[in-house]
Formats: C-alpha cells, sequence, structure tokens
C-alpha cells in the first residue's frame, strides 16, 4: 500500500488517515473533501489515476490542514512517529510538510525500526528536511525539480533560498548538479530530476533523460510535478521497478500535456483528468514483470 | 610565508563586528520587522543565521548594532517583539539574488530559488504559482492566482516561510519587469 504523508493549506482541516477516492475534481478522504489545486491533493490525485491504471489499491494519505505555520505538519510527524509499526505502509511519500530537522530524524528512526522499512521517497519540504539532517542517502527516491536539485547540490544551504549564486539552476547543468549533490552525500538511492528534461540517476550514472513529448506550458503550471511525482509513487508501490516506474510517469505526464493541451494560465486539475488516458497511451509494458 | 600569510588576509572578508541580529519565531514576523524598519529607513537587510545560531527561524534582519536601543523601540511600538538580538560574529548566508525568466508570449514567468511565479501580461493577473515546498505555498498560490498585481496579497504579508519569502523576490521581479 502507497502512503502519502503532506498537508492541504486549509487550517480548519483536521488530521485524517485513510483510502483517498477521486470524485470530479475534488479528493475524498472518509467525510471530507478537498479540491485538486495543487500541492500534496495534486500528487495524491496523479497517484489515483497510477493506482487505477496498475490495478492496486488506491493510496492511503495521512494528511493535516496547514498554511506556514507548521502546526498541521507538526500533527502529521507525530501521527507517523507514534503509528509507524502500524501504517501498513509498502512505499511512503513525503511531501509538502514544513522541514523540521528533529521531527524528520525521529521518524526515520522510527522507520528504521521496522522489520521491513516502505520504500521512502521524498519531495519538496520533506526532501529538505531530509537533506539537511544529513540521512539523504536513507531515502529510495527524491524528486526535486532543477532549482531544488541546486539546493541539493550546494552542501552549506539549508533552504533552496539560499542557494549560493555559483550553483547554476539551470536545466543544462543538471548533471554536475547530480554529481555535485552524491558528492557531499544528499542526494537519495536515485534521483528523478523534473525539469525540460526528466532525468532518473544514481550515484554512478544518469540511467535515462527524457525530453518528448514536451509541452512548454507545463513548465508554468503549479502542481506538475506534484503530478509525477505521484504516479510514480503509486506505480511503485504498485510493483514497478523504481527506474521504470518513474520513466512511465515522466512519459506519462509529459503525454498529459499534449492531451490537455494547456497554456501557462491553466491549472493541474486539467493534467490529473487526463492521467489515465496518458498512462495507458505509455504503458506498453506489463506492470507486475517481477511476479 | 610572509607573503602568503599577506595575501590570505588581504582575501579574507572584515568581520562585521558593527552589526547585529534580530532573531524570530516565525518567518512571518521577520517579514513584518523587515518591513517596518524599512520604511523607517534603518539600513537593515534580511539573511540566513549562521548554524551556531539555534534560536528562531530561518531567516534574521541584520541591523547596525550602534541603533539597536532606536530600532527595538520601534518594533516594540508596533508589537513586533524579537526572541533575541546577538551581535554578527561570522560571515551570514546570503538569500538567492538570481532570477530567472521565461517569455511565453502573453505570459511571462518568473523563478526566484525553488519559486515560480507567472502573470498574463496584458491584464498582470498571476495565472500559476509553482515550485517550492513550504506548506504555505499551496495557500500562498491560492490566495494570489486569479489576481492582478495591484489586487493580490503581497507574499510577505500572508508567507510564513522561506518559500513564501522566495516568492515574494519572484513577485518583485516579475512586478519591476512589467512596470
Amino acid at each position: 500500500m502507497l502512503l502519502i504523508a503532506g498537508t492541504v493549506p486549509d487550517l480548519n482541516f483536521p488530521l485524517v488517515f485513510g483510502p483517498a477516492l477521486l470524485e470530479g475534481r475534488s479528493l475524498k478522504v472518509g467525510e471530507h473533501r478537498i479540491p485538486v489545486l495543487r500541492g500534496t491533493p495534486a500528487l495524491v490525485a496523479a497517484a489515483i489515476q497510477a493506482s487505477r491504471f496498475a490495478g492496486s489499491e488506491p493510496p492511503h494519505v495521512l494528511l493535516a490542514g496547514d498554511t506556514g505555520r507548521g502546526g498541521g505538519s507538526r500533527l502529521v510527524y507525530q501521527y507517523l512517529v507514534e503509528n509507524a509499526a502500524h501504517l501498513g505502509a509498502d512505499t511512503l511519500t513525503f511531501h509538502y510538510l514544513q522541514p523540521e530537522v528533529d521531527w524528520h530524524n525521529r521518524i526515520l528512526m522510527a522507520l528504521d525500526a521496522l522489520p521491513r522499512p516502505p520504500v521512502r521517497i521524498a519531495d519538496a519540504g520533506f526532501m529538505y528536511a531530509a537533506k539537511m539532517s544529513g540521512y539523504a542517502s536513507a531515502y529510495d527516491l527524491f524528486t526535486p525539480d532543477v532549482g531544488e536539485l541546486a539546493f541539493l547540490a550546494d552542501e552549506k544551504a539549508p533552504h533552496p533560498f539560499y542557494t549560493r549564486g555559483f550553483i547554476l539552476h539551470q536545466d543544462e547543468n543538471a548533471p554536475e548538479l547530480i554529481e555535485r549533490a552524491y558528492l557531499h552525500d544528499n542526494a537519495a538511492k536515485y534521483l528523478l530530476v523534473k525539469g525540460a528534461s526528466d532525468l532518473f540517476a544514481s550515484r554512478d550514472q544518469i540511467h535515462w533523460r527524457v525530453d518528448a513529448p514536451s509541452w512548454e506550458a507545463m513548465e508554468a503550471m503549479g502542481g506538475t510535478g506534484d503530478t509525477l511525482t505521484g504516479m510514480a509513487s503509486a506505480l511503485i508501490a504498485g510493483g514497478m521497478d523504481m527506474e521504470r516506474a518513474c520513466h512511465l510517469a515522466a512519459l506519462a505526464n509529459r503525454q498529459a500535456g499534449v492531451l490537455a493541451k494547456p497554456t501557462p494560465a491553466s491549472q493541474v486539475a486539467a493534467i490529473v483528468e487526463v492521467l489515465f488516458e496518458a498512462l495507458k497511451q505509455c504503458g506498453q509494458e506489463k506492470i507486475r514483470d517481477h511476479e | 610565508m610572509f607573503f602568503k600569510k599577506l595575501f590570505t588576509r588581504k582575501k579574507r572578508k572584515p568581520l562585521r563586528v558593527d552589526r547585529g541580529m534580530l532573531l524570530f519565531d516565525h518567518t512571518s514576523d521577520v517579514i513584518r520587522a523587515e518591513t517596518l524598519l524599512k520604511a523607517e529607513g534603518w539600513a537593515i537587510q534580511v539573511m540566513g543565521p549562521p548554524p551556531e545560531i539555534q534560536r528562531g527561524c530561518d531567516l534574521v534582519v541584520e541591523f547596525p548594532l550602534m541603533e539597536q536601543m532606536r530600532i527595538l523601540e520601534t518594533l516594540k511600538a508596533k508589537k513586533v517583539i524579537p526572541l533575541e538580538v546577538v551581535p554578527v560574529a561570522g560571515p551570514l548566508l546570503l538569500p538567492v539574488d538570481l532570477f530567472h525568466t521565461k517569455d511565453f508570449g502573453d505570459y511571462l514567468m518568473v523563478r526566484a530559488a525553488n519559486m515560480k511565479i507567472t502573470i498574463e501580461k496584458k491584464t498582470r493577473i498571476i495565472v500559476n504559482i509553482s515550485g517550492g515546498g513550504c506548506p504555505d505555498v499551496p495557500f500562498l498560490a491560492e490566495q494570489l492566482t486569479g489576481k492582478t498585481l495591484e489586487e493580490a496579497p503581497k507574499p510577505r504579508e500572508i508567507g510564513h516561510t522561506l518559500c513564501g519569502y522566495a516568492l515574494q523576490l519572484a513577485y518583485e521581479e516579475v512586478e519591476r519587469q512589467c512596470s
């Protein structure tokens, strides 16, 4: 089972844990409805589409309301620490959460104590905390965009906001940034770098790069990186090996751009709606090839 | 050896013994303090704290130490109280100052660090906000998207994190480019 831990931008939203369903342009978790605008809801919506494609169960979510003060993130953190043994997750994806190293370390210890720790995927704020903690290599996958990759490559930066100017965060520099991130042990076992080109890398090599299809306006749209992470997470949880799952997710995310034909003013819900079709078009290979 | 020492000394930046740091609990307090002090004409700068500072959030206000009393009075009058005031004893982290601009024809996108803002040029409406990783980003996006640069709240007014502050920088840059 895939578990996604993140936040929604509503202070009145309580801590919730359970399976998430997609109904129109909203998520349904228990009795709660969450509009799919961007951020963690967009990631969850994409994961639901990919789970449907993979024939696996829909993702579970652990969410709380947070608008930047960190209160909701801490509720999520506390729940993870106290219930680590009972989460039942094979794959755990961390997303928009307040980057707090102390909580990060407590969660990592709780997960390490499990007889079968889940596959760990980190994006957004929790990836920042993972890098700052010095335990980036304890993760299976980070999914940075090129700006965040520059942050991983800067061994001194505690947040992307402080990435030093000489570390150029542009797509053409991605291979050097990847090398530098691994040099200072600030990367997970694998990196899925999201950008004009999507790259999949490990410490030793860049495994693949995907440049096409390409729909330029997606770069401006909030949530299109989240949909890629969401699909990759669900395909990994569905049994596909990490490299192929990320490759299919990258292709499908791009194909969704071609299908939806968004402008820079379009919202990510338009992409989410065509992800299942995009996955079908791109996914020629058998899903559960390991079985 | 003498020449080596001399050369090294020349390259070293002078220690800023005349500067202090105001530490706050939250980035939003830093932003309020910055707004207040800049409005009063103080030579202050928002920076990153050195690693040895264990209290407060991820931003500090660097200020001229000799003006401490008057600066604190200014802040106190507006009920913006720092957690602590400490002298600057080492180099502070500099916020990102490089912007990447992409022209989509009818739309213009500006990126600062990990945050991107896109506006429609003709109407100056903010059409998208993307990037970032802190939980105020989706909140900021909801509050700003669909509004003109004039109507939208400034990210610094409602953001709480470094991502919010990076969005403020991108917002100022797109405003500058479209003025």
